[in-house]
């Protein structure tokens, strides 16, 4: 992992101190509300429905045990005993007083963190595929690359004050989980036909009101060119970007209305200027950060695979647990493990105190001190060995977080919704609760195969609503909660943007309409094999409208 | 005319709360005062104006409530949210009566 020097421990120090004044003052009646807004708002202190929202980083979704143990402290000492992981890889933290946040700042400064650039119009939080590093599929780590653009990006002169927010992610595999096409950059690292490592860029993905899928303008970029190539793109759309509507300022706008040619055009110009300047990455500095994320020595653990063969035989729920849960590691004797915040009715990416320490003791015991936190909300322990499975099994269970349902149907993105948000229009948790709770049962999930929902309060999907199998948007109409539903989107490698299918549901309704999709799916699947998306992608909408609304066609709410 | 009442964030933590007739900022929309004419509502906007300024709370507004049997209701969910708080359990290791944790 990476650690910071001697700069990033007083950069950081200095703001934690910076805010404490600001706080002081401001409690103090010296600062008022119109100055002090969008200072707390760069440290991530937002103000929601019940009290402010504290939101801290993890870059890439990386963090380790001591982090992690930070973060059960925060929610323990400050606020109401858990939080709330987010599909941006951070946390929140719902109750934090304000008096109390220099305090918790100070604390997060101890292990590496803060919640810089957690909010605002500038370059947020850089996330990446959860199993970088550790994944069969990858060609080579994205992570080193992405601590690269956060430190690039952390307080840029230039870029902290964007016609609005600016998110980038990075994969380094052909499998895309890290829906790099629904962003405003997405990097794909990759190898040229010389071996050279570099990136496919795609500009002007993005979700919110107006969904886009983002355009490839570059097939490769060296990775030296890295910087220069982003800081093209960020100049292009600092000088061309909307700031007349927030509604249109977004880079998506700018690429739909300036056309993805000529906009790569424009940032190539840039390029040219900045290609040879300082901004080239040196081989060395790439390497040094490399080195940070260099992967732990694995000694070889053989022995797992008869251990574990024996372990489900005993005990069919670790064994339905792997099934589900456990991918394969580069390395055969060990798997990657993905810790469900999902129980079957609880609140999606939510984690108490005790689950936050507990994942913690055990990343530290069995999974060479590393966590990560997934944009599915989820966390995962990217390195655990076959033979050490059962033990972490029942370390977990003892704390509640061995559901076996990892990219099944009660694995539900969910934002907070209006349980707790400014913005919201309508409730998701609830919503996500009584879904799950309908398909909870072990069988049924699993004979339902991959199946992806994503639940969003309010246009702003955040839930990624958008690009789920079935996408459920919130809204209000007359006053009321009504949920719009959407078929056929993904975030991966094949990203598409879902259709609505037709007039929305009330909240009592919503969860049988989900059963009458489903079951339409599972009717006309040419088997088990073939996932909801893909028998969506084959038959279209009709026969889905057809359950929904019988024959006539549907208007959209 | 709705009847209304006034609400706002107290500054210091950010917790929800409404107006009540002594003038002190209560955290519960029950205490709250309820101006049922337009000359109250006037009262309200400038009350909420000056605690505004005086930096007391924060994200200062007048909401529309109904009398239920003596009951005060918001008309719109999201104020009836916040005056319930979350409508799940959302920590079921926390009192939040008691503003601590169940073992402390």
């Amino acid at each position: 992992m990476y650690r910071y020097d001697e700069f990033d421990h007083a950069f950081v120090a200095e703001r934690v101190s910076q805010f404490r004044d600001q706080v002081g003052r401001r409690l103090a009646g010296e600062l008022e509300e119109d100055a002090f807004k969008p200072l707390r708002l760069m440290n991530g202190v937002y103000l929601q429905l019940h009290a402010y929202m504290l939101r801290v980083a993890i870059p890439y979704g990386t963090l380790s045990s001591k982090q992690m143990r930070m973060l059960a402290h925060v929610a323990r000492t400050y606020d109401r005993g858990y939080g709330h992981f987010t599909t941006r890889q951070n946390i929140q933290y719902n109750w934090p007083s304000l008096k109390d946040t220099p305090d918790i700042l100070a604390d997060l400064a101890t292990v590496e963190m803060h919640a810089i650039q957690t909010s605002g119009n500038c370059i947020r939080n850089v996330t990446a595929d959860h199993f970088a590093g550790v994944a069969a599929d990858e060609v080579a780590d994205p992570r080193p690359y992405a601590e690269i653009l956060r430190q690039w990006s952390s307080v840029h002169p230039e870029f902290s004050f964007l016609p609005r927010k600016f998110k980038i992610a990075v994969t380094g595999a052909e499998r895309d989980r890290a829906a790099i096409q629904v962003h405003d950059i997405g990097l794909h690292l990759k190898k040229d036909e010389n071996g050279r490592l570099g990136f496919t860029v795609y500009v002007g993905g993005g979700q919110g009101r107006t969904p886009m899928i983002a355009k490839k303008i570059r097939d490769f970029l060296p990775e030296e060119d890295l910087l220069s190539y982003t800081t093209a793109i960020m100049r292009v759309y600092n000088l061309h970007g909307r700031r007349d509507n927030k509604y249109k300022a977004r880079i998506k706008i700018l690429v739909h209305e300036t056309g993805a040619e000529e906009l790569a055009r424009q940032v190539e110009v840039e390029f040219a200027e900045l290609q040879h300047t300082e901004l080239k990455l040196p081989e060395a500095d790439i390497q040094a950060i490399t080195a940070y994320f260099a992967p732990p020595e694995l000694p070889l653990r053989g022995e797992g695979w008869a251990n574990l063969a024996a372990w489900k035989k005993a005990d069919p729920e670790f064994a339905n647990w792997v099934n589900q849960n456990v991918k394969p590691h580069k390395h055969p004797d060990y798997g990657m493990v993905t810790i469900s915040l999902k129980p079957i009715g609880g609140i999606p990416g939510d984690a108490s105190d005790a689950q936050m320490d507990l994942v913690a003791d055990i990343a530290q015991e069995y999974a060479f001190d590393e966590i990560r936190v997934t944009h599915e909300q989820n966390l995962v322990l990217p390195q655990v060995a076959l033979a050490d499975l059962e033990a972490v099994y029942r370390g977990l269970a003892s704390v509640g977080l061995v559901t076996a349902n990892s990219g099944l149907i009660t694995d539900i993105i969910a934002c907070p919704g209006l349980d707790y948000c400014a913005l919201a229009n309508a409730r998701s948790i609830p919503v996500a609760q009584e879904i799950s709770r309908r398909f909870g049962s072990q069988e049924r999930q699993q004979e339902i195969g991959e199946l992806k929902i994503k639940i969003s309060g309010c246009i702003n999907a955040c839930g990624h609503h958008h690009v789920g199998h079935i996408g459920l948007l919130g809204v209000e109409k007359k006053g009321e909660e009504l949920y719009q539903i959407t078929l056929g989107g993904s975030g991966d490698e094949h990203t598409s943007i879902g259709e609505i299918i037709g007039r929305g549901f009330e909240p009592d309704k919503v969860t049988d309409a989900i059963e009458k999709i489903v079951d339409t799916y599972l009717g006309l699947r040419e088997g088990p094999s073939e996932i909801f998306l893909d028998a969506y992608r084959r038959v279209g909408a009709q026969p889905f409208k057809d359950a929904l609304y019988g024959e006539s066609p549907a208007k959209a709410a | 005319m709705a009847d209304k009442v006034l609400t706002a964030n107290r500054l210091s933590d950010g917790i929800a709360v409404w107006l009540d007739a002594a003038g002190n900022w209560a955290e519960t929309l029950q205490s709250a005062f309820v101006a049922r004419h337009a000359e109250a509502v006037s009262a309200l906007e400038a009350t909420g104006k000056v605690a505004f300024q005086d930096n007391k709370v924060v994200d200062v507004n007048v909401i529309d409530v109904e009398d239920v049997d003596g009951v005060l209701r918001p008309l719109r969910m999201r104020e009836r949210i916040r005056a319930d708080g979350p409508t799940i359990d959302y920590a079921p290791h926390y009192d939040v009566k008691r503003a601590q944790p169940l073992s402390a």
